[in-house]
Protein backbone atom coordinates (compact mmCIF):
# COMPACT_ATOMS: atom_id res chain seq x y z
CA UNK A 1 0.00 0.00 0.00
CA UNK A 2 1.22 3.50 -0.81
CA UNK A 3 2.13 5.51 2.26
CA UNK A 4 0.03 8.65 2.16
CA UNK A 5 0.71 9.75 5.73
CA UNK A 6 2.83 12.68 4.50
CA UNK A 7 -0.39 14.48 3.50
CA UNK A 8 -1.58 14.61 7.11
CA UNK A 9 0.43 17.61 8.29
CA UNK A 10 -0.20 19.84 5.25
CA UNK A 11 -3.92 19.07 5.55
CA UNK A 12 -3.90 19.79 9.29
CA UNK A 13 -2.16 23.12 8.63
CA UNK A 14 -4.79 24.01 6.02
CA UNK A 15 -7.48 22.98 8.53
CA UNK A 16 -6.13 25.39 11.14
CA UNK A 17 -5.96 28.13 8.51
CA UNK A 18 -9.62 27.62 7.65
CA UNK A 19 -10.60 27.46 11.34
CA UNK A 20 -9.04 30.88 11.89
CA UNK A 21 -10.57 32.33 8.71
CA UNK A 22 -13.91 30.79 9.70
CA UNK A 23 -13.79 32.31 13.18
CA UNK A 24 -12.89 35.66 11.71
CA UNK A 25 -15.76 35.53 9.23
CA UNK A 26 -18.05 34.66 12.14
CA UNK A 27 -17.17 38.04 13.61
CA UNK A 28 -19.43 39.88 11.15
CA UNK A 29 -23.16 39.12 10.77
CA UNK A 30 -23.05 39.14 6.96
CA UNK A 31 -20.14 36.71 6.57
CA UNK A 32 -20.85 34.67 9.72
CA UNK A 33 -22.72 31.88 7.95
CA UNK A 34 -19.94 31.29 5.47
CA UNK A 35 -17.48 31.24 8.39
CA UNK A 36 -18.97 28.11 9.92
CA UNK A 37 -19.21 26.47 6.50
CA UNK A 38 -15.47 27.00 5.90
CA UNK A 39 -14.61 25.64 9.32
CA UNK A 40 -16.98 22.71 8.77
CA UNK A 41 -15.44 21.73 5.44
CA UNK A 42 -11.96 21.87 7.01
CA UNK A 43 -13.13 19.62 9.85
CA UNK A 44 -14.46 16.98 7.44
CA UNK A 45 -11.17 16.85 5.55
CA UNK A 46 -9.13 16.72 8.78
CA UNK A 47 -11.24 13.80 9.98
CA UNK A 48 -10.85 11.90 6.71
CA UNK A 49 -7.09 12.42 6.53
CA UNK A 50 -6.70 11.12 10.10
CA UNK A 51 -7.59 7.64 8.81
CA UNK A 52 -4.19 7.70 7.06
CA UNK A 53 -2.26 8.03 10.34
CA UNK A 54 0.41 5.27 10.46
CA UNK A 55 -0.01 2.17 12.66
CA UNK A 56 -3.72 2.61 13.32
CA UNK A 57 -6.10 -0.33 13.76
CA UNK A 58 -9.75 -0.65 14.85
CA UNK A 59 -11.01 1.20 11.76
CA UNK A 60 -14.41 -0.48 11.91
CA UNK A 61 -14.94 0.62 15.52
CA UNK A 62 -13.86 4.13 14.49
CA UNK A 63 -16.41 4.32 11.70
CA UNK A 64 -19.19 2.93 13.90
CA UNK A 65 -18.35 5.43 16.63
CA UNK A 66 -18.41 8.34 14.21
CA UNK A 67 -21.78 7.26 12.81
CA UNK A 68 -23.35 6.81 16.27
CA UNK A 69 -21.94 10.03 17.76
CA UNK A 70 -22.47 12.05 14.61
CA UNK A 71 -26.01 10.77 14.21
CA UNK A 72 -26.88 11.64 17.79
CA UNK A 73 -25.33 15.11 17.51
CA UNK A 74 -27.09 15.84 14.23
CA UNK A 75 -30.54 14.74 15.36
CA UNK A 76 -30.32 16.38 18.79
CA UNK A 77 -29.12 19.69 17.33
CA UNK A 78 -31.71 19.69 14.52
CA UNK A 79 -34.66 18.97 16.79
CA UNK A 80 -34.00 21.46 19.57
CA UNK A 81 -35.88 24.78 19.52
CA UNK A 82 -33.94 28.05 19.29
CA UNK A 83 -34.73 28.72 22.95
CA UNK A 84 -32.94 25.52 23.89
CA UNK A 85 -29.66 26.35 22.16
CA UNK A 86 -27.70 27.28 25.32
CA UNK A 87 -28.16 23.87 26.92
CA UNK A 88 -27.23 22.19 23.63
CA UNK A 89 -23.95 24.10 23.60
CA UNK A 90 -23.41 22.91 27.18
CA UNK A 91 -24.19 19.31 26.22
CA UNK A 92 -21.91 19.19 23.17
CA UNK A 93 -19.17 20.98 25.07
CA UNK A 94 -19.43 18.38 27.82
CA UNK A 95 -19.11 15.63 25.24
CA UNK A 96 -15.95 17.24 23.87
CA UNK A 97 -14.57 17.33 27.41
CA UNK A 98 -15.51 13.70 27.88
CA UNK A 99 -13.74 12.76 24.65
CA UNK A 100 -10.62 14.59 25.85
CA UNK A 101 -10.76 12.73 29.17
CA UNK A 102 -11.19 9.46 27.25
CA UNK A 103 -8.11 10.16 25.11
CA UNK A 104 -6.11 10.82 28.28
CA UNK A 105 -7.35 7.55 29.78
CA UNK A 106 -6.30 5.51 26.72
CA UNK A 107 -2.93 7.28 26.67
CA UNK A 108 -2.30 6.64 30.34
CA UNK A 109 -3.40 3.00 30.13
CA UNK A 110 -0.77 2.11 27.62
CA UNK A 111 0.33 4.45 24.87
CA UNK A 112 2.40 7.12 26.61
CA UNK A 113 5.99 6.36 27.45
CA UNK A 114 7.60 9.40 29.05
CA UNK A 115 6.87 11.34 32.23
CA UNK A 116 6.32 14.49 30.13
CA UNK A 117 3.62 13.03 27.92
CA UNK A 118 1.86 11.28 30.79
CA UNK A 119 1.90 14.50 32.84
CA UNK A 120 0.27 16.33 29.94
CA UNK A 121 -2.28 13.53 29.58
CA UNK A 122 -3.06 13.73 33.31
CA UNK A 123 -3.60 17.50 33.25
CA UNK A 124 -5.67 17.22 30.06
CA UNK A 125 -7.67 14.40 31.64
CA UNK A 126 -8.37 16.41 34.79
CA UNK A 127 -9.54 19.48 32.86
CA UNK A 128 -11.54 17.39 30.38
CA UNK A 129 -13.28 15.42 33.14
CA UNK A 130 -14.15 18.61 35.07
CA UNK A 131 -15.52 20.17 31.88
CA UNK A 132 -17.53 17.01 31.15
CA UNK A 133 -19.15 16.69 34.59
CA UNK A 134 -19.67 20.44 34.94
CA UNK A 135 -21.22 20.88 31.50
CA UNK A 136 -23.62 18.01 32.10
CA UNK A 137 -24.81 19.69 35.34
CA UNK A 138 -25.17 22.98 33.42
CA UNK A 139 -27.17 21.15 30.75
CA UNK A 140 -29.47 19.53 33.35
CA UNK A 141 -30.07 22.86 35.10
CA UNK A 142 -30.86 24.76 31.89
CA UNK A 143 -32.99 21.95 30.52
CA UNK A 144 -35.00 22.03 33.75
CA UNK A 145 -34.26 18.38 34.58
CA UNK A 146 -32.57 19.67 37.69
CA UNK A 147 -33.61 22.62 39.88
CA UNK A 148 -31.66 25.66 38.62
CA UNK A 149 -31.19 27.11 42.11
CA UNK A 150 -27.77 26.76 43.72
CA UNK A 151 -27.28 23.65 45.82
CA UNK A 152 -25.31 24.49 48.93
CA UNK A 153 -24.46 22.75 52.18
CA UNK A 154 -22.16 23.45 55.12
CA UNK A 155 -18.50 22.68 54.50
CA UNK A 156 -19.04 22.65 50.75
CA UNK A 157 -15.98 24.71 49.86
CA UNK A 158 -13.75 22.59 52.09
CA UNK A 159 -15.12 19.40 50.53
CA UNK A 160 -14.56 20.79 47.02
CA UNK A 161 -11.01 21.78 47.84
CA UNK A 162 -10.35 18.38 49.38
CA UNK A 163 -11.69 16.52 46.35
CA UNK A 164 -9.60 18.72 44.05
CA UNK A 165 -6.47 18.14 46.15
CA UNK A 166 -7.04 14.38 46.15
CA UNK A 167 -7.56 14.42 42.36
CA UNK A 168 -4.24 16.22 41.94
CA UNK A 169 -2.46 13.81 44.30
CA UNK A 170 -3.85 10.76 42.52
CA UNK A 171 -2.87 12.37 39.20
CA UNK A 172 0.70 12.74 40.45
CA UNK A 173 0.66 9.08 41.54
CA UNK A 174 -0.50 8.06 38.05
CA UNK A 175 2.53 9.81 36.54
CA UNK A 176 5.10 8.75 39.14
CA UNK A 177 3.88 5.15 39.63
CA UNK A 178 5.74 4.85 42.97
CA UNK A 179 6.07 1.46 44.60
CA UNK A 180 5.58 2.52 48.22
CA UNK A 181 1.88 3.40 48.12
CA UNK A 182 -0.62 1.04 49.79
CA UNK A 183 -3.00 0.91 46.79
CA UNK A 184 -2.43 -1.24 43.74
CA UNK A 185 -0.97 0.82 40.88
CA UNK A 186 -3.88 -0.06 38.60
CA UNK A 187 -6.26 1.68 41.00
CA UNK A 188 -4.73 5.17 40.76
CA UNK A 189 -6.09 5.80 37.30
CA UNK A 190 -9.79 5.05 37.93
CA UNK A 191 -9.52 6.88 41.25
CA UNK A 192 -8.04 9.89 39.49
CA UNK A 193 -10.90 10.08 36.99
CA UNK A 194 -13.62 9.54 39.60
CA UNK A 195 -12.18 12.35 41.72
CA UNK A 196 -11.85 14.66 38.69
CA UNK A 197 -15.45 14.01 37.63
CA UNK A 198 -16.57 14.49 41.24
CA UNK A 199 -14.82 17.82 41.43
CA UNK A 200 -16.49 19.05 38.22
CA UNK A 201 -19.85 18.02 39.63
CA UNK A 202 -19.33 19.59 43.06
CA UNK A 203 -17.92 22.77 41.55
CA UNK A 204 -21.03 23.34 39.39
CA UNK A 205 -23.76 22.41 41.90
CA UNK A 206 -23.60 25.68 43.91
CA UNK A 207 -23.89 27.82 40.76
CA UNK A 208 -27.34 29.21 40.02
CA UNK A 209 -29.14 29.09 36.69
CA UNK A 210 -28.63 32.81 36.04
CA UNK A 211 -24.86 32.37 35.99
CA UNK A 212 -24.89 29.37 33.65
CA UNK A 213 -23.85 31.29 30.49
CA UNK A 214 -20.60 32.31 32.17
CA UNK A 215 -20.09 28.76 33.37
CA UNK A 216 -20.71 27.19 29.96
CA UNK A 217 -18.34 29.65 28.35
CA UNK A 218 -15.66 28.80 30.88
CA UNK A 219 -16.07 25.05 30.42
CA UNK A 220 -15.88 25.69 26.68
CA UNK A 221 -12.44 27.24 27.23
CA UNK A 222 -11.57 24.32 29.54
CA UNK A 223 -12.38 21.76 26.87
CA UNK A 224 -10.23 23.67 24.39
CA UNK A 225 -7.32 23.55 26.81
CA UNK A 226 -7.82 19.84 27.52
CA UNK A 227 -7.84 19.13 23.76
CA UNK A 228 -4.57 21.06 23.33
CA UNK A 229 -2.88 19.17 26.18
CA UNK A 230 -4.05 15.84 24.77
CA UNK A 231 -2.65 16.89 21.39
CA UNK A 232 0.78 17.27 23.01
CA UNK A 233 0.52 13.99 24.89
CA UNK A 234 0.70 11.80 21.77
CA UNK A 235 4.08 10.29 20.86
CA UNK A 236 3.86 12.36 17.67
CA UNK A 237 2.19 15.58 18.82
CA UNK A 238 -1.06 16.32 17.01
CA UNK A 239 -0.62 20.03 16.24
CA UNK A 240 -4.12 20.42 14.77
CA UNK A 241 -5.49 19.59 18.22
CA UNK A 242 -2.92 21.77 19.95
CA UNK A 243 -3.53 24.91 17.90
CA UNK A 244 -7.32 24.58 17.63
CA UNK A 245 -7.54 23.79 21.36
CA UNK A 246 -5.41 26.76 22.40
CA UNK A 247 -7.36 29.12 20.12
CA UNK A 248 -10.60 27.98 21.73
CA UNK A 249 -9.03 28.16 25.18
CA UNK A 250 -7.91 31.76 24.68
CA UNK A 251 -11.05 32.89 22.87
CA UNK A 252 -13.28 31.15 25.42
CA UNK A 253 -11.46 32.73 28.35
CA UNK A 254 -11.86 36.21 26.89
CA UNK A 255 -15.52 35.55 26.13
CA UNK A 256 -16.04 34.35 29.71
CA UNK A 257 -14.51 37.54 31.13
CA UNK A 258 -16.63 39.70 28.81
CA UNK A 259 -19.80 37.92 29.86
CA UNK A 260 -18.98 38.17 33.55
CA UNK A 261 -18.26 41.87 33.07
CA UNK A 262 -21.62 42.39 31.37
CA UNK A 263 -23.26 40.99 34.51
CA UNK A 264 -20.87 42.92 36.77
CA UNK A 265 -19.76 39.71 38.42
CA UNK A 266 -16.25 38.46 38.95
CA UNK A 267 -15.35 34.92 37.99
CA UNK A 268 -14.64 34.03 41.62
CA UNK A 269 -18.04 35.41 42.57
CA UNK A 270 -19.74 33.25 39.94
CA UNK A 271 -18.04 30.11 41.17
CA UNK A 272 -18.02 30.71 44.90
CA UNK A 273 -20.82 33.20 45.47
CA UNK A 274 -23.76 30.73 45.25
CA UNK A 275 -25.71 33.57 43.62
CA UNK A 276 -29.41 33.55 44.45
CA UNK A 277 -29.09 31.05 47.29
CA UNK A 278 -29.62 33.68 49.96
CA UNK A 279 -32.77 35.71 50.41
CA UNK A 280 -32.41 39.37 51.21
CA UNK A 281 -33.87 39.93 54.67
CA UNK A 282 -35.21 43.02 56.39
CA UNK A 283 -36.25 44.84 53.24
CA UNK A 284 -39.94 45.32 52.76
CA UNK A 285 -41.07 46.37 49.33
CA UNK A 286 -43.63 49.15 49.54
CA UNK A 287 -46.68 49.40 47.32
CA UNK A 288 -48.62 46.66 45.59
CA UNK A 289 -48.80 45.00 42.19
CA UNK A 290 -51.44 46.67 40.02
CA UNK A 291 -53.02 44.64 37.24
CA UNK A 292 -54.17 46.10 33.91
CA UNK A 293 -56.18 44.80 30.93
CA UNK A 294 -54.91 44.48 27.36
CA UNK A 295 -57.43 47.04 26.01
CA UNK A 296 -56.14 49.73 28.36
CA UNK A 297 -52.53 48.98 27.40
CA UNK A 298 -53.52 49.30 23.72
CA UNK A 299 -54.89 52.79 24.38
CA UNK A 300 -51.70 53.71 26.24
CA UNK A 301 -49.63 52.52 23.26
CA UNK A 302 -51.82 54.28 20.68
CA UNK A 303 -51.29 57.66 22.35
CA UNK A 304 -47.57 57.20 23.06
CA UNK A 305 -44.89 59.19 21.26
CA UNK A 306 -42.22 56.63 21.91
CA UNK A 307 -42.31 52.97 22.90
CA UNK A 308 -39.50 50.72 24.08
CA UNK A 309 -39.81 46.96 24.35
CA UNK A 310 -37.60 45.15 26.88
CA UNK A 311 -37.77 41.45 25.98
CA UNK A 312 -36.58 38.58 28.14
CA UNK A 313 -36.37 34.82 28.05
CA UNK A 314 -40.06 34.57 29.02
CA UNK A 315 -40.99 36.03 25.64
CA UNK A 316 -39.06 33.29 23.87
CA UNK A 317 -40.51 30.54 26.07
CA UNK A 318 -44.02 31.71 25.16
CA UNK A 319 -42.99 31.83 21.46
CA UNK A 320 -44.25 35.41 21.35
CA UNK A 321 -41.54 36.84 19.06
CA UNK A 322 -43.73 36.70 15.96
CA UNK A 323 -46.59 38.54 17.70
CA UNK A 324 -44.14 41.08 19.08
CA UNK A 325 -42.88 41.70 15.54
CA UNK A 326 -46.51 42.17 14.42
CA UNK A 327 -47.11 44.66 17.24
CA UNK A 328 -43.95 46.54 16.27
CA UNK A 329 -45.02 46.81 12.63
CA UNK A 330 -48.49 47.97 13.64
CA UNK A 331 -47.17 50.70 15.94
CA UNK A 332 -44.72 51.88 13.32
CA UNK A 333 -47.51 52.09 10.75
CA UNK A 334 -49.11 54.55 13.20
CA UNK A 335 -45.83 56.52 13.25
CA UNK A 336 -44.94 55.49 16.77
CA UNK A 337 -41.23 54.62 16.93
CA UNK A 338 -40.45 51.32 18.64
CA UNK A 339 -37.04 50.38 19.98
CA UNK A 340 -35.89 47.16 21.59
CA UNK A 341 -33.75 47.37 24.72
CA UNK A 342 -31.44 44.38 24.77
CA UNK A 343 -29.71 43.56 28.02
CA UNK A 344 -26.37 41.84 27.39
CA UNK A 345 -27.51 38.72 29.24
CA UNK A 346 -31.15 38.73 28.13
CA UNK A 347 -32.11 35.19 27.24
CA UNK A 348 -29.75 32.53 28.45
CA UNK A 349 -26.55 33.68 26.76
CA UNK A 350 -25.10 36.97 25.54
CA UNK A 351 -26.60 37.69 22.15
CA UNK A 352 -29.27 34.99 22.57
CA UNK A 353 -32.07 37.58 22.48
CA UNK A 354 -30.75 39.07 19.23
CA UNK A 355 -30.87 35.63 17.66
CA UNK A 356 -34.42 35.00 18.87
CA UNK A 357 -35.62 38.37 17.55
CA UNK A 358 -33.76 37.91 14.26
CA UNK A 359 -35.61 34.61 13.87
CA UNK A 360 -38.89 36.56 13.99
CA UNK A 361 -37.60 39.13 11.49
CA UNK A 362 -36.95 42.10 13.79
CA UNK A 363 -34.13 44.05 12.12
CA UNK A 364 -30.85 45.01 13.76
CA UNK A 365 -31.64 48.70 13.42
CA UNK A 366 -34.36 48.21 16.07
CA UNK A 367 -32.07 46.65 18.65
CA UNK A 368 -30.17 48.78 21.15
CA UNK A 369 -27.90 47.62 23.90
CA UNK A 370 -28.07 48.74 27.50
CA UNK A 371 -25.69 51.68 27.34
CA UNK A 372 -27.34 53.09 24.22
CA UNK A 373 -30.90 52.83 25.47
CA UNK A 374 -30.67 53.67 29.19
CA UNK A 375 -30.54 57.49 28.70
CA UNK A 376 -33.73 57.23 26.63
CA UNK A 377 -36.04 55.74 29.27
CA UNK A 378 -36.96 59.05 31.04
CA UNK A 379 -38.31 60.42 27.74
CA UNK A 380 -40.21 57.24 26.88
CA UNK A 381 -43.99 57.03 27.31
CA UNK A 382 -44.47 53.29 27.50
CA UNK A 383 -42.05 50.48 28.17
CA UNK A 384 -43.31 46.97 27.55
CA UNK A 385 -41.38 44.46 29.62
CA UNK A 386 -42.08 41.11 27.97
CA UNK A 387 -40.94 38.12 29.97
CA UNK A 388 -37.90 39.87 31.44
CA UNK A 389 -37.36 40.04 35.16
CA UNK A 390 -33.90 40.17 36.72
CA UNK A 391 -32.49 42.40 33.96
CA UNK A 392 -35.01 45.16 34.82
CA UNK A 393 -34.98 44.81 38.63
CA UNK A 394 -34.14 48.17 40.24
CA UNK A 395 -33.04 46.24 43.35
CA UNK A 396 -29.70 46.17 41.55
CA UNK A 397 -29.26 49.81 42.62
CA UNK A 398 -29.89 49.05 46.31
CA UNK A 399 -27.00 48.11 48.53
CA UNK A 400 -27.52 44.79 50.29
CA UNK A 401 -29.57 43.25 47.51
CA UNK A 402 -28.02 40.10 46.05
CA UNK A 403 -28.37 41.80 42.67
CA UNK A 404 -26.53 44.93 43.85
CA UNK A 405 -24.18 46.28 41.21
CA UNK A 406 -25.57 44.33 38.25
CA UNK A 407 -26.06 46.75 35.34
CA UNK A 408 -29.76 46.77 34.46
CA UNK A 409 -32.13 48.37 32.00
CA UNK A 410 -33.48 51.41 33.91
CA UNK A 411 -37.05 50.88 32.70
CA UNK A 412 -38.47 52.24 35.98
CA UNK A 413 -37.53 55.74 34.77
CA UNK A 414 -40.09 55.63 31.96
CA UNK A 415 -43.44 57.33 32.37
CA UNK A 416 -45.34 54.04 32.20
CA UNK A 417 -44.10 50.51 32.53
CA UNK A 418 -46.25 47.54 31.55
CA UNK A 419 -44.94 44.15 32.61
CA UNK A 420 -46.23 41.18 30.65
CA UNK A 421 -45.89 38.18 32.90
CA UNK A 422 -47.31 34.70 33.21
CA UNK A 423 -47.85 34.83 36.97
CA UNK A 424 -46.47 36.37 40.10
CA UNK A 425 -43.33 34.21 40.29
CA UNK A 426 -39.75 35.33 40.67
CA UNK A 427 -37.07 35.56 38.00
CA UNK A 428 -34.35 33.04 37.19
CA UNK A 429 -32.16 34.49 39.95
CA UNK A 430 -34.99 33.84 42.42
CA UNK A 431 -35.19 37.41 43.67
CA UNK A 432 -38.28 39.57 44.30
CA UNK A 433 -38.59 42.40 41.75
CA UNK A 434 -39.15 45.91 43.15
CA UNK A 435 -40.21 47.16 39.73
CA UNK A 436 -43.55 45.34 39.91
CA UNK A 437 -44.53 47.39 42.97
CA UNK A 438 -43.72 50.82 41.55
CA UNK A 439 -46.52 53.39 41.07
CA UNK A 440 -45.84 53.72 37.34
CA UNK A 441 -45.88 49.96 36.78
CA UNK A 442 -48.87 47.92 35.64
CA UNK A 443 -48.96 44.14 35.43
CA UNK A 444 -50.51 42.45 32.41
CA UNK A 445 -50.87 38.80 33.35
CA UNK A 446 -51.15 35.94 30.92
CA UNK A 447 -49.27 33.92 28.34
CA UNK A 448 -47.10 36.40 26.44
CA UNK A 449 -48.06 35.14 22.98
CA UNK A 450 -51.76 35.43 23.78
CA UNK A 451 -51.43 38.79 25.52
CA UNK A 452 -49.44 40.39 22.73
CA UNK A 453 -51.99 38.96 20.27
CA UNK A 454 -54.74 40.69 22.27
CA UNK A 455 -52.77 43.95 22.17
CA UNK A 456 -52.50 43.69 18.39
CA UNK A 457 -56.26 43.08 18.04
CA UNK A 458 -57.15 45.93 20.38
CA UNK A 459 -54.78 48.31 18.59
CA UNK A 460 -56.29 47.46 15.20
CA UNK A 461 -59.72 48.45 16.50
CA UNK A 462 -58.56 51.85 17.72
CA UNK B 1 8.02 12.58 22.64
CA UNK B 2 8.85 16.13 23.53
CA UNK B 3 12.56 16.92 23.88
CA UNK B 4 14.07 20.32 24.70
CA UNK B 5 13.93 21.72 21.18
CA UNK B 6 10.33 20.78 20.56
CA UNK B 7 9.46 22.08 24.04
CA UNK B 8 10.39 25.60 22.97
CA UNK B 9 8.71 25.14 19.60
CA UNK B 10 5.62 24.13 21.54
CA UNK B 11 5.79 27.31 23.61
CA UNK B 12 5.96 29.41 20.41
CA UNK B 13 2.96 27.60 18.98
CA UNK B 14 0.92 27.97 22.16
CA UNK B 15 1.74 31.65 22.45
CA UNK B 16 0.82 32.46 18.85
CA UNK B 17 -2.34 30.35 18.94
CA UNK B 18 -3.47 31.98 22.18
CA UNK B 19 -2.88 35.42 20.70
CA UNK B 20 -4.83 34.47 17.57
CA UNK B 21 -7.79 33.30 19.64
CA UNK B 22 -7.70 36.49 21.70
CA UNK B 23 -7.57 38.81 18.67
CA UNK B 24 -10.28 37.01 16.72
CA UNK B 25 -12.71 37.21 19.65
CA UNK B 26 -11.94 40.77 20.69
CA UNK B 27 -13.33 42.06 17.38
CA UNK B 28 -16.63 40.24 17.65
CA UNK B 29 -19.75 42.30 18.47
CA UNK B 30 -21.86 41.20 21.46
CA UNK B 31 -24.72 40.07 19.24
CA UNK B 32 -22.49 37.36 17.80
CA UNK B 33 -21.33 36.00 21.16
CA UNK B 34 -23.81 33.12 21.20
CA UNK B 35 -22.97 31.80 17.71
CA UNK B 36 -19.32 32.38 18.48
CA UNK B 37 -19.42 30.36 21.67
CA UNK B 38 -21.14 27.65 19.68
CA UNK B 39 -18.64 28.03 16.85
CA UNK B 40 -15.64 27.66 19.14
CA UNK B 41 -17.45 24.71 20.72
CA UNK B 42 -17.50 23.18 17.23
CA UNK B 43 -13.81 23.90 16.68
CA UNK B 44 -12.67 22.06 19.77
CA UNK B 45 -14.54 19.17 18.20
CA UNK B 46 -11.14 18.53 16.56
CA UNK B 47 -10.86 16.30 19.65
CA UNK B 48 -12.49 13.70 17.38
CA UNK B 49 -9.23 13.43 15.47
CA UNK B 50 -7.37 12.67 18.70
CA UNK B 51 -10.01 10.18 19.78
CA UNK B 52 -9.61 8.36 16.44
CA UNK B 53 -5.85 8.14 16.90
CA UNK B 54 -6.28 6.96 20.51
CA UNK B 55 -8.74 4.26 19.43
CA UNK B 56 -6.52 3.34 16.50
CA UNK B 57 -3.55 2.78 18.80
CA UNK B 58 -5.59 0.97 21.49
CA UNK B 59 -4.65 -2.68 22.02
CA UNK B 60 -6.43 -4.03 25.12
CA UNK B 61 -10.25 -4.36 25.23
CA UNK B 62 -10.42 -1.71 27.99
CA UNK B 63 -8.47 0.79 25.87
CA UNK B 64 -10.68 -0.03 22.90
CA UNK B 65 -13.87 0.55 24.90
CA UNK B 66 -12.68 3.91 26.26
CA UNK B 67 -11.32 4.92 22.85
CA UNK B 68 -14.64 4.01 21.23
CA UNK B 69 -16.59 6.11 23.76
CA UNK B 70 -14.20 9.00 23.11
CA UNK B 71 -14.85 8.73 19.35
CA UNK B 72 -18.63 8.72 19.92
CA UNK B 73 -18.45 11.76 22.21
CA UNK B 74 -16.06 13.59 19.87
CA UNK B 75 -18.24 12.93 16.82
CA UNK B 76 -21.31 14.21 18.72
CA UNK B 77 -19.35 17.33 19.70
CA UNK B 78 -18.40 18.01 16.06
CA UNK B 79 -21.75 17.44 14.36
CA UNK B 80 -23.86 18.93 17.16
CA UNK B 81 -21.60 21.97 17.42
CA UNK B 82 -21.75 22.50 13.66
CA UNK B 83 -25.52 22.14 13.34
CA UNK B 84 -26.26 24.41 16.32
CA UNK B 85 -23.92 27.13 15.02
CA UNK B 86 -25.24 26.83 11.48
CA UNK B 87 -28.85 27.07 12.67
CA UNK B 88 -28.13 30.17 14.74
CA UNK B 89 -26.25 31.86 11.90
CA UNK B 90 -29.05 31.09 9.46
CA UNK B 91 -31.12 33.63 11.38
CA UNK B 92 -28.49 36.27 10.73
CA UNK B 93 -28.37 35.45 7.06
CA UNK B 94 -32.05 36.14 6.59
CA UNK B 95 -32.19 39.38 8.55
CA UNK B 96 -28.93 40.48 6.95
CA UNK B 97 -30.50 40.36 3.50
CA UNK B 98 -33.79 42.04 4.41
CA UNK B 99 -32.64 45.64 4.79
CA UNK B 100 -30.98 45.44 1.36
CA UNK B 101 -34.24 44.46 -0.33
CA UNK B 102 -36.15 47.23 1.41
CA UNK B 103 -33.59 49.86 0.50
Amino acid sequence: MIDLSWVIDPIYIATIFFFIVGLQRMSHPLTARSGIVWAGAAMVIATLVTFLTPNLTNFVLMAIGIVIGGGFGYIAAKRVAMTGMPQMVALFNGMGGGAAAGISAVELLGITTTATTSSLAVIGGLIGAVSFAGSIIAFLKLQGWMRPRPITFPGQKILNMAVFALAVVSGILVVMQPSWVPLAVSLYLPLFFVLSLGFGLLMTLPIGGADMPVVISMYNAFTGLAVALDGFSFATPNYAMVVAGIIVGAAGSLLTLNMARAMNRSITNVFFGAFGATEETGVEIKGSMKAIEADDVAVMLAYADKVIIAPGYGMAVAQAQQKVKELTDLLESKNIPVKFAIHPVAGRMPGHMNVLLAEAGVGYDHLFDRDEINPEFPSTDVVLVIGANDTVNPAAHRQGSPLFGMPILDVEQAKNVVVLKRGQGKGFAGIENDLFYRDNTRMLYGDAQETVGKLVQALKKL
Amino acid sequence: MIDTITLWTAVYIVMLAAFTGYVVISRVPVILHTPLMSGSNFIHGIVLVGAMVALGLATTPLEQIIGFIAVVLGAANVTGGYVVTERILQMFDRSGKKPKKEA
